[in-house]
C-alpha cells in the first residue's frame, strides 16, 4: 500500500468497517473498468458504503483530502463514465439495494442507487405498474447508472427518458452535504441539470421514480426487409402516418447474425435488416393503429411478418435486440459499441456512409439502433490480437460521430459522454458553450473532484473566467495546481 | 485457464444479478465478470494470491452465469480450470486441508459412507447439543453435522428389474455414491419408475461415485479415474443408455468426453454411452403408466445442475404436471441457487447458510406441501434452512412423486418418512 492509500483507508475504515474499504491490489484490479474495457485505471481505493450516511462521510473524506471519487453502480456503462481514478476513490453503490417503497397510490416507488432497472419493475408488476425507460442492460445495470446517464432505451420513443421519470432525489454533494431535490420545487430545474450530469454533480443515494400504468395491451411485431434501407423506408413512413409506437427497433444482417449465434433468435432467414415495432395502449387504439403498421410494412417491402400478443412470443422476438451488444462477442473478438444520432430522415444517408466507411477500413460494422428516434448503436467489430486493428476500430468508430454531426445529430443518445466521447464535444459545441457548462459544474463541485475528467475534453480551472483560453494558466505555471 | 476462453467474455456485466454471491455481498471479485477478470490477472502473470483464490473457492458453481451470458462464455470450464490450477499452485491453510481430505475421502466411497451410519445413527441425538462445540470449532463441522440426513434402511437393488408391459428401452441406473446411501428410497423410486414406464432396467452392483464432487472442486485427476471406473461398469452391463437421477451426476457424466479427452479412446468410449437425466428421458419416451390422483401442492425447486448445467427445467415441471390433483406452485427467483452446490455447503458453510436461507424463505413463501427437486443436496439443504426458522418442510424427488403417483400411494407417504416408500422389499415389488 502507498502511503497516501494507507492514510485514505485509516480515515475510510472507521467509517466502513474493513468489509466496505478494498485495498488488496488484485481485488482493485477488478473494479478497473466499467462495460467499456477500452479505458482502464486501477482506484486508489473501493468502498462499499450501504447509507446514505456512509458516501456522504466519505465524500467528505475525499473534500478534506482533495481526493477525487468516482461513482459505481453495476459497472455496464459504455462511455467508461465510471472509469477509476488512479488517485482516487471508487464509491460502489451495488451494496445499496433495498426497495424502500412502492407507493401504488401515488404512482411512485422510492430506491436505493444499486438497486437494478428491471428490479423496480419487477417490485411494481404485482400492482399493475412498471418503470418504464428499459435500457438494453436492464436486468444489471443500476437505478444510479441511470440516473448518472439519463438512460434510455428501446421504449424511451414514446415514454421518454430517465429525466422523464425521476421524480426526486436524495443526493450527496461533492463537499459531503446530503439535499433533497424534487421536481416540484419552484425555481431552476436542479433535478434535471443532475440526471444525466454523470457523476460530476454528486452522488445519488435515494431515488423516487414515477411508476407507469402496464398497458391494456401490448402487441409485438417483427417484419423483415430485404435490406436496411426499405426497413428505414417503413419507419419513417409509421411516424409520417401520425403513429406513435412504443418502440420502433432495426437490426442489420451482421447483428441479426449474432443475435442468432447467441440466443437462436430465429429470426426469418434472409433478412438484411428486421423491424421490431411495438405498439401498447387501450385495446381499440393498438388494433387500429396495429393494421395500419402492418399495411405500411408490407407496403415498403417487408417480406416476412411476425405478430406476437403474449408476453412468451413477445419475449422471443426482443430476446434478439436485447441481447444484441454482448451477442456480437460470439462473431469477433473484439468491438466498439458507439451511440450517436441523427434525424430519423437522415437515416438512410448516414446508414450508407456508415457503409462505405466500413469498406474503406476493412472494418466490419453491426448496426442495432433505436430506429424511431434515430439513435444508432454501431457496434464496430474487429480483432484485438490484429495488428492496427484496434486503432481502425477507433477510426471508423471516430468517423461515425463525425458522420453523426454532419448530419445534425449528436454524439450520443444514451450512453453518456464520459471519457470516451469527451474529445468529441469540441465538434458539436463551441469553447464558449463549454465553458458555460463548466460554470454550472462548478457551481456543484468548485474543487472538481466528483468524476473528474468526464464529459469535458480538457476542462479550465473552476474561477478561471470563460473565454478563450492563451497559454498556460498562471496557477499552473506557478505549480500551485495542475491541470484535470 | 484458457485465454482464448477468458477472452470471450466481454465485460457487459449480464451475469451480476445471476449470481449468487453477488448477491449475497455485491463485490465485484465475487461475481463471474470478476472472477474471469481474476483469472485474466492470474495468465498475465500476476500470483495466485490467497485472496484470489478465496474468491475461486466463494464460487459454487451453479452455472446460473453461463444461462444469464448472451456471449456464451464458458464459466463452467473456466471455473473448473481456475480450480485446478488452485489445487496445483495455492497452499491452504493446515486446518483447511485436513477438512478437505476428509470429505474427498469420504464422500465418494459408498464403504465408508456406509461405516458412517452407525455413529451418524447416534449422533442424531447428541447433535443439537453438541452443535454450539462444533460451530466454535469449526463452523464446517457444524454445518456437515447439521446437513447430515437421517440414517435410513439400506435398500438391495437386484441387479435387473423387467419392464412391465411391452418393453420400451432397457436402461442402466448410476445409483450414485451419496445418492445411494443416504437416499436409497429415491434410487428404488427411480428403477420403479422406469421398469412401470416399460423400461427393463440394468442396475450394475459395486458402483461407485461419478466423479462429480471431484471434477468440481478442481480435482480432475481423481474424478478422470471415478468417470473411467463408471464408464467400464456400465459396458459391462451392456447398455448404452444410463439414466442418472441426481443433477450433480448429471451434469459430470455429460462432461466425461471433455474430462477424458487426452486419451482419445477412453474419450471415444464415454461418447458410445448415452447418460440421460431422469426426467430428461421419461419427457422424451412419452408416459404409458397410469397416474393415480395424487393430491399434493408442490413446490419444484430447479436444482442448478439440471436447470444451468444441463438446461433442463421443463420436462421435470412437465411430468409433475401429468398426475392428476397435484398443483404446481413456482419458487420466486428459481433460478437462484440454494447454497448446497456439491460439496460447497461443508467448505463455505456461512454463504451456504445464507443462502439456504434466501432459498428457505422463498420456497415456504409459496405455501406448498412438498418441496420437490432432483438432487438430494438441494432438499437437504432447504430443509435444514426451514428446521432454522423452525419451520418443516417436506421433501421429495421428482422420482418418489411420480412413483407414488403410479403407484397409487397417498401424498401424505411423500418426504415425512422416507421409510414408507423405501422398504427393502419396495423395488421387487414393482416387479
Amino acid at each position: 500500500m502507498t502511503p497516501a492509500q494507507a492514510e485514505l483507508s485509516g480515515r475510510l475504515l472507521p467509517i466502513l468497517g474493513p468489509n466496505g474499504v478494498i485495498t488488496d491490489p488484485v481485488r482493485l484490479r477488478t473494479y478497473e473498468c466499467d462495460g467499456l474495457t477500452y479505458h482502464r485505471a486501477t482506484p486508489a481505493i473501493v468502498v462499499l458504503p450501504e447509507t446514505a450516511e456512509q458516501v456522504a462521510a466519505v465524500v467528505r473524506v475525499c473534500d478534506e483530502t482533495g481526493t477525487p471519487f468516482v461513482a459505481r453502480g453495476s459497472g455496464t456503462g459504455l462511455s467508461g463514465g465510471a472509469l477509476p481514478r488512479a488517485d482516487g476513490v471508487l464509491i460502489v453503490t451495488s451494496r445499496m439495494r433495498r426497495i424502500i417503497e412502492i407507493d401504488v397510490d401515488n404512482r411512485r416507488a422510492v430506491v436505493e442507487p444499486g438497486v437494478t432497472n428491471l428490479a423496480i419493475s419487477e417490485a411494481a408488476r404485482p400492482y399493475g405498474y412498471y418503470y418504464a425507460p428499459d435500457p438494453s442492460s436492464q436486468q444489471v445495470c443500476s437505478i444510479g447508472g441511470n440516473i448518472a446517464e439519463n438512460s434510455g432505451g428501446a421504449h424511451c420513443l414514446k415514454y421518454g427518458f430517465t429525466v422523464n421519470h425521476v421524480l426526486a432525489l436524495e443526493l450527496v454533494t461533492p463537499d459531503g452535504e446530503i439535499v433533497q431535490l424534487d421536481a416540484m420545487d419552484p425555481g431552476y430545474d436542479l433535478l434535471g441539470a443532475f440526471i444525466g450530469s454523470e457523476g460530476t454533480l454528486g452522488i445519488a443515494t435515494k431515488i423516487t421514480v414515477r411508476l407507469s400504468r402496464a398497458p391494456e395491451v401490448v402487441t409485438t411485431l417483427l417484419a423483415a426487409f430485404r435490406d436496411v434501407e426499405s426497413g428505414g423506408r417503413a419507419v419513417s413512413a409509421i411516424i409520417g402516418a401520425g403513429i406513435v409506437p412504443a418502440a420502433i427497433e432495426m437490426m442489420d444482417a451482421l447483428a441479426i447474425e449474432a443475435a442468432e449465434a447467441a440466443v437462436r433468435c430465429e429470426y426469418p432467414a434472409g433478412a438484411g435488416a428486421v423491424l421490431i415495432v411495438e405498439l401498447d395502449g387501450p385495446e381499440a387504439e393498438v388494433a387500429h393503429q396495429f393494421a395500419r403498421v402492418e399495411a405500411l410494412c408490407r407496403e415498403t417491402g417487408a417480406f416476412e411478418l411476425r405478430i406476437a400478443d403474449d408476453p412468451a412470443e413477445r419475449a422471443a422476438i426482443w430476446k434478439g435486440r436485447k441481447s444484441a451488444f454482448a451477442a456480437v462477442g460470439r462473431i469477433s473478438p473484439a468491438y466498439l459499441v458507439q451511440d450517436g444520432v441523427v434525424p430519423r430522415t437522415a437515416l438512410p444517408k448516414v446508414l450508407a456512409g456508415i457503409e462505405e466507411l466500413s469498406a474503406r477500413y476493412g472494418i466490419r460494422v453491426a448496426n442495432v439502433f433505436h430506429a424511431g428516434d434515430g439513435n444508432l448503436h454501431p457496434l464496430v467489430l474487429f480483432d484485438d490480437a490484429e495488428e492496427g486493428a484496434g486503432e481502425r476500430a477507433e477510426r471508423v468508430s471516430g468517423e461515425i460521430l463525425d458522420l453523426c454531426i454532419a448530419h445534425g445529430g449528436s454524439i450520443t443518445g444514451e450512453h453518456g459522454v464520459g471519457v470516451d466521447k469527451s474529445r468529441y464535444m469540441p465538434k458539436m459545441f463551441t469553447p464558449e458553450d463549454l465553458d458555460t457548462m463548466q460554470l454550472v459544474r462548478c457551481a456543484f463541485d468548485p474543487k472538481n473532484l466528483s468524476n473528474p475528467g468526464k464529459i469535458f475534453p480538457t476542462p479550465r480551472l473552476c474561477g478561471e473566467a470563460p473565454g478563450v483560453r492563451k497559454g498556460v494558466h498562471p496557477l499552473v505555471a506557478s505549480g500551485e495546481a495542475e491541470l484535470f | 485457464m484458457n485465454p482464448e476462453l477468458i477472452n470471450d467474455c466481454v465485460h457487459c456485466g449480464f451475469c451480476l444479478p445471476a449470481c449468487p454471491t453477488y448477491t449475497l455481498w455485491g463485490e465485484e471479485m465475487d461475481s463471474p465478470r470478476g472472477r474471469i477478470h481474476l483469472m485474466k490477472q492470474y495468465v498475465e502473470g500476476t500470483a495466485l494470491t490467497p485472496e484470489m483464490a478465496g474468491h475461486f473457492d466463494a464460487c459454487l458453481g451453479c452455472m446460473a452465469c453461463v444461462s444469464a451470458c448472451p456471449s456464451g462464455v464458458q464459466y463452467d470450464r473456466l471455473i473448473e480450470s481456475a480450480r485446478a490450477e488452485v489445487e496445483r499452485v495455492h497452499r491452504r491453510p493446515v486446518a483447511d486441508r485436513a477438512f478437505r481430505a476428509l470429505v474427498f475421502g469420504l464422500f465418494p466411497y459408498p464403504r465408508r459412507l456406509r461405516a458412517l451410519r452407525l455413529p451418524l445413527r447416534l449422533g442424531e441425538r447428541l447433535t443439537p447439543r453438541l452443535r454450539p462445540l462444533l460451530e466454535r470449532l469449526d463452523p464446517r463441522l457444524a454445518a456437515m453435522a447439521e446437513l447430515a440426513p437421517p440414517v435410513t434402511r439400506r435398500v438391495r437393488l437386484p441387479r435387473r428389474v423387467a419392464a412391465r408391459g411391452e418393453r420400451r428401452a432397457t436402461v442402466g441406473v448410476l445409483t450414485g455414491c451419496v445418492q445411494g446411501e443416504f437416499f436409497p428410497g429415491v434410487n428404488a423410486a427411480t428403477v420403479r419408475v422406469l421398469a412401470m414406464e416399460g423400461c427393463e432396467v440394468v442396475i450394475p452392483p459395486g458402483q461407485g461415485c461419478c466423479g462429480a464432487l471431484s471434477v468440481h472442486s478442481g480435482r480432475a485427476e481423481e474424478a478422470a479415474g471415478f468417470a473411467r471406473r463408471t464408464i467400464e461398469t456400465f459396458e459391462r452391463a451392456g447398455v448404452d443408455t444410463v439414466i442418472v437421477n441426481a443433477a450433480g451426476c448429471g451434469s459430470s457424466t455429460k462432461e466425461y468426453a471433455e474430462l477424458l479427452a487426452a486419451d482419445p479412446a477412453w474419450a471415444a468410449r464415454a461418447r458410445a454411452l448415452r447418460f440421460a437425466d431422469l426426467a430428461e428421458f421419461l419427457a422424451e419416451l412419452g408416459p404409458v403408466a397410469e397416474r393415480h390422483p395424487l393430491p399434493v401442492t408442490v413446490a419444484y425447486h430447479d436444482a442448478c445442475h439440471l436447470a444451468h448445467a444441463q438446461g433442463i427445467r421443463a420436462q421435470p415441471r412437465a411430468l409433475l404436471a401429468t398426475i392428476p390433483g397435484l398443483r404446481l406452485r413456482e419458487v420466486p427467483d428459481a433460478a437462484m441457487c440454494c447454497g448446497s452446490a456439491g460439496t460447497y455447503n461443508l467448505f463455505q458453510p456461512l454463504a451456504a447458510r445464507d443462502l439456504g436461507d434466501r432459498k428457505a424463505e422463498q420456497v415456504l413463501s409459496v405455501g406448498a406441501d412438498l418441496l420437490v427437486s432432483a438432487n438430494p443436496g438441494c432438499t437437504m439443504q432447504i430443509a435444514a434452512a426451514a428446521r432454522r426458522r423452525g419451520e418443516r418442510i417436506r421433501v421429495a424427488h421428482t422420482a418418489e412423486v411420480l412413483d407414488a403417483s403410479l403407484r397409487g400411494l397417498p401424498p401424505t407417504t411423500l418426504g415425512r418418512a422416507r421409510e414408507h416408500t423405501s422398504g427393502p422389499t419396495s423395488a421387487e415389488r414393482a416387479q
